[in-house]
C-alpha cells in the first residue's frame, strides 16, 4: 500500500507553535488505530525534532510517511548543520544559548531521545547547509 | 462502538435551535447539528458540562436526581455536600450554619466531602512515597478528566492515582459509620446523596470509575440545594452544628487545592478542558521529568466552576477563602500508626486500576481501511473552504470531511461550497 503522507511546516520564529505538529500527528495516528506506544514514540520523536528546528535552525519541515507496518518521520532544515554528530548524540550535550536554557529547553536530550524512542535514526548534515533526520518507528 | 456509559448531559430538542454555540466548544468534538438540533455522539462525550454552560437557550441539560426522587424506603439519609457548595451563599458566615440548614431538607446526617478529601490527601501523600510508581501521578478526582484519559491518552492510564475520589470515600465511610452507630439499621436502610457541582460527578455515581463501582445512591445538583436554601440559611447560634473539615479539605473546591495538600511544590494544577488537554499532551511527550503530581479539573477554576453551580467560580473561591479564618489546616486523619510511611489503607484504594483504554477515535478497526479513509478525508478537506463556520453541522471542516467519508454527511451540506457553485452557475449563465 502506498504511504499516507502528512506534511508539516515548522515555524521557526518563536516557541509559540512548537509542539503543534507533534500533537497534530498524534491525532492522525490515533485515528489510524496504531497502538498507543507507537503513537507515543512517534510523538516524542517529532516533538524533540520540532524543538530542535526552532532552537537551532529557524524552523524547517516535517514529512511523516505512514505505512501499515512502520512510520517514517523525515525532518529537514536549512540551519547551521551539526559540526560533531557524535558529540550531539551524547546525553546532556547542548549548543543551545543561555537564553534558550533559561526558557527550559536545551537539556541536550533532543537527539538522544529521538534515537531512544525510534528503531533507527539517520542523520545527514552539512555545516552551513542544513540537516536531514530520518527516523523509523516500527509498528 | 459503545461502552454502555450512562451520560448526565442531555439535550432538550424543543429548546435547541441548532445555533452551533456548543458545537465548537465541545473539547472532544462530540456534538453535531443534525436536522436543526444538536446531537451528542455519546461515545465521545465525557460529561464535562461545557455545552451546558455555553448554551444560550438552556437546551443542554445536566441530569441530576431531585431531592424528591429519594425513595421513602430509606430510613437514614446522609447528605454529602461538595465543598464548592459552601462558596455559593452570599449570607453565609459559618459553614456550620449551612450544614444545619441542610438537615431541614430531610437529611439525618451531613457528612462533608471536604473531610474525606483530607484523608484522601493523606493517602495520596503516602502513595507518592512508594518507589517505582509511574510519575507524574495524575489526580483521579475529576471524572471528566479520567474519562478523557481513557479515551485519548491510553499511555497515561497508569499514571492516574489509584485512590478513591473524595466523594466516594465519603459515601463509603459515612455509610459504614452509620451502620456501626445504628445497629438497628441494615445497609439497605441507608442512602447517600451527593450535592454535586457538575454532571461528570453525576455520571460517576452511575458508572463508577473504570472498574470501580460507586456506593453513592443519589446525586443532586448544587443548584437545587441553593434554590431550596438561599435566603433561609440559619444564623449562628449556640450549640449549632459545626463543620468538621479544615482548610485543606475545603480547598479542594478550587483548582490547585488538591495539589497544595500534598506539601510538595513539584506539582502542576490546570483547569478548563483546553488547558487539561494541552497538559496531557505535554506529559505524554515526557516533557516534565521533575513533576510529581498533576491536578486537572475540567471546569474553569476547578469544581467551583462546575455546570451545576450558581455563583461565578472566582466569587465562590473568594468566599471559600473567607471561611478560613480560625479554621485549622487539617481536621481528619488516618489511623495508621503502626504502618509504614507509604501504607495506604485498602478501603481508600480504587477497586481496580484505570487500565481500560477505549479507542474511540479510530476510523476503522482495519488499519488498511483506516488509511484509505484518511486519504479520502485529506482529499476532501483540501476542497473545503476551511473556515470552520459550523453551518454544515460539524465543528470544523476537517470533522466535516471525516463525517462525509464515514457516510454521516454529504458534500452538499457545505453551504459555502454550495453558494460557490451557485455563483459559478449564474456567472456561466450570464456569459452564455
Amino acid at each position: 500500500m502506498a504511504a499516507l503522507n502528512f506534511h508539516f511546516d515548522i515555524d521557526g520564529e518563536d516557541f509559540s507553535s512548537a509542539g503543534e505538529a507533534s500533537v497534530e500527528m498524534k491525532k492522525k495516528l490515533r485515528q489510524l488505530g496504531f497502538p498507543s506506544d507507537v503513537i507515543r514514540r512517534c510523538s516524542i520523536a517529532m516533538y524533540e525534532g520540532e524543538i530542535n528546528m526552532v532552537i537551532h535552525a529557524n524552523g524547517g519541515n516535517a514529512d511523516v510517511d505512514v505505512y501499515p507496518d512502520k512510520i517514517v518521520i523525515v525532518l529537514e532544515d536549512h540551519g547551521p548543520g551539526i559540526p560533531n554528530v557524535e558529540l550531539a548524540m551524547q546525553e546532556g550535550y547542548s549548543t543551545a544559548t543561555e537564553q534558550i536554557h533559561n526558557m527550559g529547553f536545551g537539556a541536550g536530550m533532543g537527539l538522544p531521545n529521538m534515537k531512544r524512542y525510534t528503531e533507527s535514526l539517520e542523520i545527514e548534515t552539512q555545516v552551513g547547509v542544513g540537516t536531514k533526520l530520518t527516523m523509523v518507528v516500527a509498528v | 462502538m459503545t461502552d454502555n456509559f450512562l451520560h448526565s448531559v442531555s439535550l432538550d430538542a424543543e429548546r435547541c435551535i441548532g445555533c452551533t454555540s456548543c458545537l465548537r466548544q465541545c473539547p472532544t468534538e462530540a456534538i453535531r447539528i443534525r436536522d436543526g438540533h444538536a446531537v451528542i455522539r455519546t461515545i465521545f462525550c465525557i460529561d464535562c458540562g461545557r455545552c451546558v454552560r455555553v448554551c444560550p437557550h438552556r437546551a443542554k441539560r445536566a441530569i441530576f436526581d431531585k431531592l424528591s426522587d429519594i425513595d421513602p424506603k430509606y430510613k437514614f439519609r446522609i447528605a454529602l455536600p461538595a465543598p464548592a457548595l459552601y462558596g455559593q451563599f452570599d449570607e453565609l458566615t459559618d459553614i456550620g450554619c449551612l450544614l444545619e440548614s441542610m438537615m431541614e431538607l430531610g437529611f439525618d446526617e451531613v457528612y462533608e466531602v471536604a473531610r474525606a478529601a483530607e484523608i484522601i490527601s493523606e493517602c495520596t501523600r503516602r502513595y507518592m512515597r512508594k518507589p517505582g510508581i509511574p510519575r507524574p501521578v495524575i489526580s483521579s478526582a475529576c471524572p471528566a478528566i479520567v474519562r478523557l484519559i481513557r479515551l485519548r491518552f491510553p499511555e497515561l492510564c497508569d499514571n492516574v492515582l489509584p485512590i478513591l475520589p473524595p466523594v466516594e470515600y465519603a459515601s463509603r465511610i459515612a455509610k459504614a459509620r452509620v451502620l456501626k452507630n445504628h445497629p438497628e439499621l441494615t445497609k439497605d436502610d441507608i442512602c447517600t446523596v451527593f450535592i454535586s457541582p457538575c454532571p461528570a460527578k453525576s455520571s460517576y455515581a452511575k458508572n463508577g470509575l473504570s472498574q470501580t463501582r460507586s456506593s453513592i445512591d443519589y446525586v443532586v445538583s448544587i443548584a437545587e440545594v441553593y434554590m431550596k436554601l438561599s435566603g433561609k440559611v440559619k444564623k449562628p447560634h449556640p450549640g449549632m452544628l459545626r463543620s468538621r473539615a479544615g482548610i485543606a479539605g475545603v480547598k479542594w473546591a478550587s483548582s490547585g487545592g488538591e495539589a497544595e495538600g500534598l506539601f510538595d511544590d513539584r506539582y502542576l494544577a490546570a483547569d478548563d478542558m483546553d488547558n487539561a488537554i494541552q497538559v496531557l499532551d505535554a506529559i505524554e511527550n515526557k516533557r516534565f521529568p521533575h513533576l510529581e503530581f498533576v491536578e486537572l479539573n475540567a471546569c474553569p477554576g476547578g469544581c467551583v466552576g462546575g455546570a451545576a453551580t450558581v455563583e461565578n467560580p472566582y466569587i465562590a473561591k473568594a468566599r471559600l477563602l473567607s471561611f478560613r479564618h480560625g479554621l485549622p489546616h487539617n481536621r481528619n486523619y488516618l489511623d495508621v500508626k503502626d504502618q509504614g510511611p507509604d501504607y495506604v489503607p485498602p478501603d481508600a484504594v480504587l477497586d481496580a486500576p484505570i487500565n481500560d483504554y477505549i479507542p474511540t477515535y479510530s476510523l476503522s478497526e482495519d488499519r488498511f481501511e483506516a488509511m484509505r479513509m484518511m486519504m479520502e478525508i485529506d482529499e476532501l478537506h483540501a476542497k473545503l473552504p476551511r473556515i470552520d463556520c459550523g453551518s454544515c453541522g460539524a465543528p470544523t471542516c476537517r470533522a466535516f470531511a471525516e463525517d462525509v467519508v464515514k457516510g454521516e454527511a454529504t458534500m452538499e451540506d457545505c453551504v459555502v461550497l454550495l453558494r460557490r457553485r451557485l455563483h459559478e452557475k449564474q456567472e456561466g449563465g450570464a456569459k452564455e
